[in-house]
């Protein structure tokens, strides 16, 4: 694997030897474990392991569940019933699995925030950065899925609604529409499919995460300066960074353990917090819930869904120029999908030339109020669509698009950011002062 | 003229070409099956009809059925519901066209394109609201019809959108009397 240079894994007894040409297998997982990573990484540096953790946790805990689980709209609610009631510690596993999700979305918006702050996806991680896109649209259609499988009130009427997304494209919605449910509404067909695919997409995104990995193990992590790691040399290289293991694996377990404090906690005292009620009833396609709300982790999307309403003047616009083909409920499927896919183009859209969001003095205040603006639309999504609440969501919204679109590229024009320290080692140093001023810095890595 | 270019652009890129088209051609052989097994399976199709015994349906009372797995209003309306219903003004309605399948799609939003019966009585209408698709409560809202209580849309006796973000007239499906007590769905 090209990268920063380091110091491989060479074959010392006849036996590793022997395996070594055969398969290096070995030498893969040495030199994946020790690579070099830039020694000044913050505590924003440890959701990918909770991330990774998360993902074998709910792994583990749905092949379980699915041993006791049965996908049939008669069946359903009634087997999750008996995960929760007989199923031997049947209902820690599934509060597990249920929480899990909400685990899974804490740690990957703090990733991604992580990632526009240090600029974690200009050049030259830009792969890793599709890469993640990628697997977080996955990671949204998995829980999405997941959320059906009990066969609640919520569960059912929310298939309706997001289904229904689908129906609102032009010429080709509703036959998509009846292809994705397998019949004209949310029933069996549809039930059946989505457990088919709720068990599958984990592993693909098990599959991408390796490819994440691999693509940021190339070009080297990023770290809070932005500054690259320095490849002249094997030296220069060390004073730079120090091996993941055991420095960065032994942080990350750390944070960890601390987060897995507060999950454990949650799922032990107050199980259903981040749930709904209505999905405690089963499903009944003749009476809807007096309130279709998401999850949390969707609501920032799905009120940029129900921002666009008929009476915005853009939405009108557009509907005029389409010749009445985009009307206002297409326009909201499309700014929402749009939400995620102008956050995928960050790289290309970031013309500064500076990539941590440290030394960027205006850029700081504009990353700060998109931050306020995700829990912004999170809130006003969980609201009912009416007055004030639409006003706000649409500024809110406004702003997402905004700060892609025109205030990414125009800031690397106008704005005189400060300048980074040179090397990683410089920036270190000035945290942590040399323990004496003869000697060198100690370099545990050497 | 050497043999090399001789034999350029004939037998090798024939067979190259021929190859990668039958290649092309069988990967969406094999894919369209697993890409139409999705599609409703026979037994769904199969249920696209029924019928609906309505004898038991009083005026000023309403039956919902399941069917294709989506609730159908049938309401039995009552002599004031229909006069309320005639009384509106044809061009104050947001949505002026009478969403009726069993009709031509240019149809005007009258009571009379609305209701299945001559008389006006049968009002045949799918339980679903054209906003997002909640199932509407009967007998409520500012228009003495339906309310969806999600966003807050209010359909009149005849089931037309009067206020709210829903776009359209609650859907008329394909509907007809078998016999007098009898109505066909599909």
């Amino acid at each position: 694997m090209a990268g920063i240079p380091h110091d491989h894994y060479e074959p010392k007894s006849n036996g590793e030897k022997w395996l070594y040409s055969r398969l290096p297998i070995v030498g893969l997982l040495y030199d994946t474990l020790m690579l070099p990573t830039p020694r000044n990484l913050n505590w924003m540096w440890i959701w990918g392991i909770v991330l990774v953790f998360t993902l074998v946790l709910q792994i583990i805990t749905g092949i379980v569940l699915v041993m006791h689980y049965v996908p049939h709209v008669d069946m359903a609610f009634a087997s999750v019933e008996h995960i929760m009631r007989d199923v031997n510690g049947g209902h820690m596993i599934r509060y597990f699995h249920q929480n899990g999700a909400s685990l899974f979305f804490v740690a990957v918006y703090a990733h991604i925030f992580r990632s526009l702050y240090y600029g974690s996806y200009k050049a030259p991680r830009e792969v890793t950065w599709i890469i993640g896109m990628l697997m977080y649209l996955l990671m949204m259609g998995t829980a999405f899925m997941g959320y059906v499988l009990p066969w609640g009130q919520m569960s059912f009427h929310g298939t309706a609604v997001i289904t229904g997304l689908f129906g609102a494209i032009p010429f080709i919605g509703e036959g998509v529409q009846t292809w994705l449910l397998g019949a004209s509404a949310v029933g069996q067909p549809a039930l059946n499919r989505f457990f088919s695919l709720h068990y599958l997409m984990p592993f693909i995104l098990l599959g991408l995460t390796i490819v994440h990995i691999w693509a940021f193990h190339t070009t080297g992590n990023n770290n809070p300066t932005g500054v690259e790691v320095r490849r002249t040399s094997k030296e220069d290289a060390a004073k730079d960074t120090l091996p993941f293991w055991p420095y960065f694996v032994i942080k990350d377990l750390f944070a960890l353990a601390i987060i897995l404090a507060v999950f454990v906690a949650i799922v032990g005292f107050m199980p259903n917090y981040l749930g709904h009620p209505d999905n405690y009833i089963p499903a009944n396609a003749l009476a809807t819930p007096a309130h279709i709300v998401p999850e949390w982790y969707f609501l920032p999307f799905y009120a940029i869904l129900r921002a666009f309403t008929a009476d915005v003047w853009v939405v009108q616009i557009v509907q005029f120029l389409s010749f009445g083909i985009i009307d206002a409920k297409f326009f909201g499927v499309l700014a929402m999908f749009g939400a995620i896919a102008v956050m995928a183009l960050a790289p290309w859209l970031d013309t500064s030339s500076v990539r941590s969001g440290k030394y960027r003095p205006m850029f700081k205040w504009w990353f700060w109020l998109l931050v306020v603006d995700f829990f912004v639309l999170m809130w006003v999504g969980a609201r009912p669509a009416e007055s004030p609440y639409d006003m706000i969501s649409l500024v809110a919204s406004t702003y997402w698009f905004a700060y892609f679109l025109v205030i990414l590229p125009v800031l690397g024009v106008i704005e005189k950011p400060l300048t980074p320290p040179a090397t990683i080692e410089e920036d270190y140093n000035a945290h942590y002062a040399p323990q004496s001023d003869s000697a060198p810095v100690v370099n545990p890595a050497e | 003229m050497s043999q090399v270019e001789e034999h350029q652009g004939t037998r090798r890129d024939f067979l190259y070409y021929a190859t990668a088209g039958a290649g092309v051609v069988v990967t969406g052989a094999a894919v369209w099956p697993l890409v139409n097994q999705m599609n409703p399976s026979a037994d769904v199709l199969a249920l696209a009809s029924i019928r609906v015994d309505i004898s038991a349906v009083d005026p000023g009372t309403q039956l919902t059925v399941l069917w294709q797995g989506k609730p159908v209003f049938i309401r039995a309306r009552t002599e004031e519901e229909i006069a309320e219903a005639n009384a509106v003004d044809l061009a104050s309605l947001p949505d002026g066209l009478s969403q009726n399948a069993n009709l031509d799609p240019t149809a005007d939003a009258s009571d009379a394109n609305r209701a299945l019966s001559e008389d006006g009585v049968w009002l045949v209408q799918m339980g679903i609201c054209t906003h997002l698709g909640c199932v509407p409560l009967g007998q409520a809202g500012d228009f003495n019809g339906w309310f969806c209580p999600c966003h807050g849309s209010h359909y009149d006796t005849a089931g037309r959108i009067r206020r709210g973000p829903a776009p359209r007239n609650l859907d008329i499906p394909v509907a007809s009397f078998v016999d007098e007590t009898t109505i066909q769905l599909g």
